[in-house]
């Protein structure tokens, strides 16, 4: 159970080595957090990460979980609730970025992203949200993009793979209404992450830091979607409409 | 959705609205999220929240209270509230035994958290007045329970926040008293050593004492307070007053809901400095309603908005004598935050009870009230609980909504003890609230 201070007791972050959900595992632990859950497909990696992990007295856990791995979700999550009780907040934060030209050279790899990005996102989530309903409290915090917002013929698979992401869990939020469980969708523009190690950072870039105030933040004054940095909302604004032959020449990487 | 007096960390259950008929049915077939029963949702925390369980809300009967005027004892259903016995008593030369700080607290929900008032170094908390309780069982069986027939379970009940089962109807003895006035001396003291000196010295010369602190005075104004101190008037007192049985309180106003946070350091500076400068230096024998002296803020409805959507917290701790260093290091270091608001309560308690999970004990009570909105919260009260944890103090479960499960084990060591009698009587685990769950209650 959350305190009056919204201090989660139990927070999981599903793709527990992400840098961003790291971040924001470290930003939530208070005083009142007893346990931290990192389910992630690598667990040495993940328990590295947990070591590293800056979350004062509570106690860091690490579990395996694969996102293509569709089939073992419920168990998953239900195991989670077995083990650590009442999730208060979970953190879908997995995702591969890949690269467009080996998308676009072998597309059985694009479907493969694809699949973690998207479907192991639905069926985790819809896993997660059941057991967050049945509670009667409970957050599910989605790590989606803007990359989805408006999607580059830089990065279109993945791009097409966080819009339905964004889709989903805005749809996922809506279904939960009134159950006591809420989402938090949130878009961050470029983050300097493991994940953009080597590449050129695009203008606003951020960090898993800031992705982590912006979420504590927003948890605790109940938003539902917010945008990192804030002023990418506005942005985003205008490229949605934008023609298709300007957005095309757009000089965006 | 529902929340606590404080209006946080709200969580949602089935509400289920019961009476006596219906209620072990409805028990029978709560789920796998367990069961509890809300009283009027006074505690200020997640005590009476159950999140994805089944929220019992117990209908009391029209005829809900007799009182044996031989004996002085009343008989009340638990759903019953202190409004209602008050109306039902005063009249009639009867006073409940204690009283908290509101009267929209139920019967039931005034033994779940083993209420105190401003007697308590002269009488003790409420389970000290119960002499029997009706209660329905986890396995659906009614038992009438008393100390003697089952000390373990009378006393986990008391202070046991509801976890043992559904107390349904409750005798407590009554105090008789001959009006309804109080008389009360105030005295206007300047700081916190002196406070604590004139309390001290002063108190068993009053069946009820209680200061008003300022929390925002700093320097040499640490602690300066108003301390009241009563009791019931006797009929020649009142020579002179219209109908000195008369009880009939009534709500001056209510706050709408919506408005934003009212709560801030000037607004509350301006109404301490207001209260502080408006209380005589020294009265004697002023002539007060009950409603006055004991609940005056039940004039205003839904007060708790004044806080604005992210609702407070009130902090209230009990720190044994001889540790009145680390009262006033916590009234220090709240004073230099500047977070405190109004209505900060000092009372001296007098002996606990033999109840594992009942707060008083001899010792210093304070109650703060903090929004829970406010800048570096989490680090004020961190710092709070280890000052009072480390000079042997509590917290007190019907107010708490912010504190872990290490610092309640730290607090109240008979806890194993209170999960035992607790076990015993439910060994399904059908009774859980939030606040068990937050602190890990239940063995």
């Amino acid at each position: 159970m959350r305190n009056a201070l919204d201090e989660p007791q139990t927070i999981v972050v599903l793709g527990g080595t992400s840098d961003i959900g790291l971040a924001i595992a470290a930003a939530l632990s208070g005083p009142a957090t007893r346990h931290v859950v990192l389910a992630c497909r690598d667990v040495d990696t993940g328990t590295a990460a947990a070591a590293a992990l800056d979350i004062g007295p509570a106690e860091a856990s690490v579990v395996a979980f694969e996102a293509t791995d569709t089939a073992s979700h419920a168990g998953l999550v239900d195991d989670l609730a077995e083990r650590f009780g009442d999730l208060d907040v979970v953190v879908l934060a997995f995702g591969v970025l890949g690269s467009q030209a080996t998308f676009e050279a072998d597309p059985a790899a694009a479907a493969a992203a694809v699949t973690a990005n998207y479907s192991g996102a639905v069926s985790v989530g819809l896993a997660v949200a059941n057991r967050l309903r049945t509670q009667g409290h409970g957050r599910l915090v989605v790590l989606s993009s803007v990359a989805g917002e408006r999607v580059r013929k830089a990065n279109f698979v993945y791009g097409s793979s966080k819009a339905g992401l964004d889709a989903f869990a805005q749809g996922l939020g809506d279904s939960l209404a009134g159950s006591g469980a809420s989402v938090l969708v949130v878009r961050p523009g470029w983050v300097a992450s493991s994940m953009t190690a080597g590449l050129d950072p695009a203008p606003m870039a951020t960090t898993p830091d800031a992705v982590a105030a912006a979420v504590v933040k927003a948890l605790r004054a109940g938003r539902r979607t917010i945008w990192v940095p804030g002023t990418l909302r506005l942005v985003f604004a205008v490229f949605r409409h934008l023609p298709g032959p300007v957005w095309r020449r757009m000089p965006i990487r | 959705m529902l929340t606590g007096w404080g209006r946080t960390a709200p969580s949602r259950a089935d509400v289920v609205d019961v009476d006596d008929a219906s209620l072990a049915e409805a028990v029978a077939s709560a789920g796998a999220r367990g069961a509890l029963v809300r009283g009027l949702g006074r505690s200020y925390g997640d005590a009476a929240q159950n999140a994805g369980g089944t929220v019992l809300r117990l209908a009391s009967p029209t005829r809900g209270i007799q009182l044996d005027t031989s004996t002085g004892l009343v008989t009340a259903h638990a759903a019953v509230s202190f409004d209602e016995l008050l109306r039902h008593l005063v009249p009639r030369g009867y006073f409940v035994p204690v009283t908290p700080g509101t009267r929209f607290v139920t019967l039931g929900g005034a033994i779940a958290s083993d209420v105190h008032g401003k007697n308590h170094h002269v009488d003790g908390s409420f389970g000290n007045h119960l002499r029997s309780m009706s209660m329905l069982m986890a396995d659906g069986a009614t038992v009438e329970l008393t100390e003697e027939s089952d000390p373990e379970l009378w006393w986990a009940t008391i202070g046991g926040m509801g976890l043992t089962g559904v107390v349904v109807e409750a005798t407590f003895a009554a105090l008789r008293i001959e009006t309804s006035r109080c008389v009360v001396d105030t005295t206007r003291i300047d700081d916190l050593d002196a406070l604590l000196a004139t309390m001290a010295e002063g108190d068993e010369q009053y069946r009820y004492s209680v200061a008003w602190v300022d929390l925002l005075a700093t320097g040499k104004h640490l602690g300066r307070s108003v301390l009241t101190r009563g009791d019931h008037a006797s009929v020649v007192q009142v020579t002179g007053h219209r109908d000195p049985t008369a009880y009939g309180p009534r709500m001056l106003a209510a706050v709408p809901p919506g408005v934003p946070n009212l709560i801030n350091r000037a607004s509350v500076k301006a109404f301490n400095e207001m209260w502080f400068r408006k209380a005589p230096r020294r009265l004697v024998g002023e002539i007060q309603s009950i409603t006055r002296f004991f609940h005056p803020l039940d004039g205003i409805a839904a007060w708790n908005r004044v806080y604005g959507r992210h609702g407070f917290l009130q902090y209230q701790f009990v720190v044994p004598f001889g540790a009145e260093a680390a009262l006033c290091g916590v009234i220090e270091r709240v004073a230099r935050s500047g977070d405190a608001s109004f209505v900060a309560v000092l009372k001296r308690f007098g002996p606990g009870n033999p109840g594992p999970l009942s707060f008083p004990m001899a010792g210093w009570t304070l109650t703060v009230d903090l929004p829970a909105g406010a800048r570096g919260l989490s680090e004020l009260l961190r710092d709070l609980d280890d000052r009072v944890l480390d000079a042997g103090g509590r917290h007190y479960l019907a107010k708490d909504s912010h504190t872990t499960a290490d610092s309640i084990r730290r607090g109240y060591p008979r806890l194993s003890e209170w999960q035992e009698a607790r076990h015993k009587a439910d060994p399904g685990r059908l009774w859980i609230s939030d606040i068990a769950r937050r602190l890990e209650l239940i063995g």
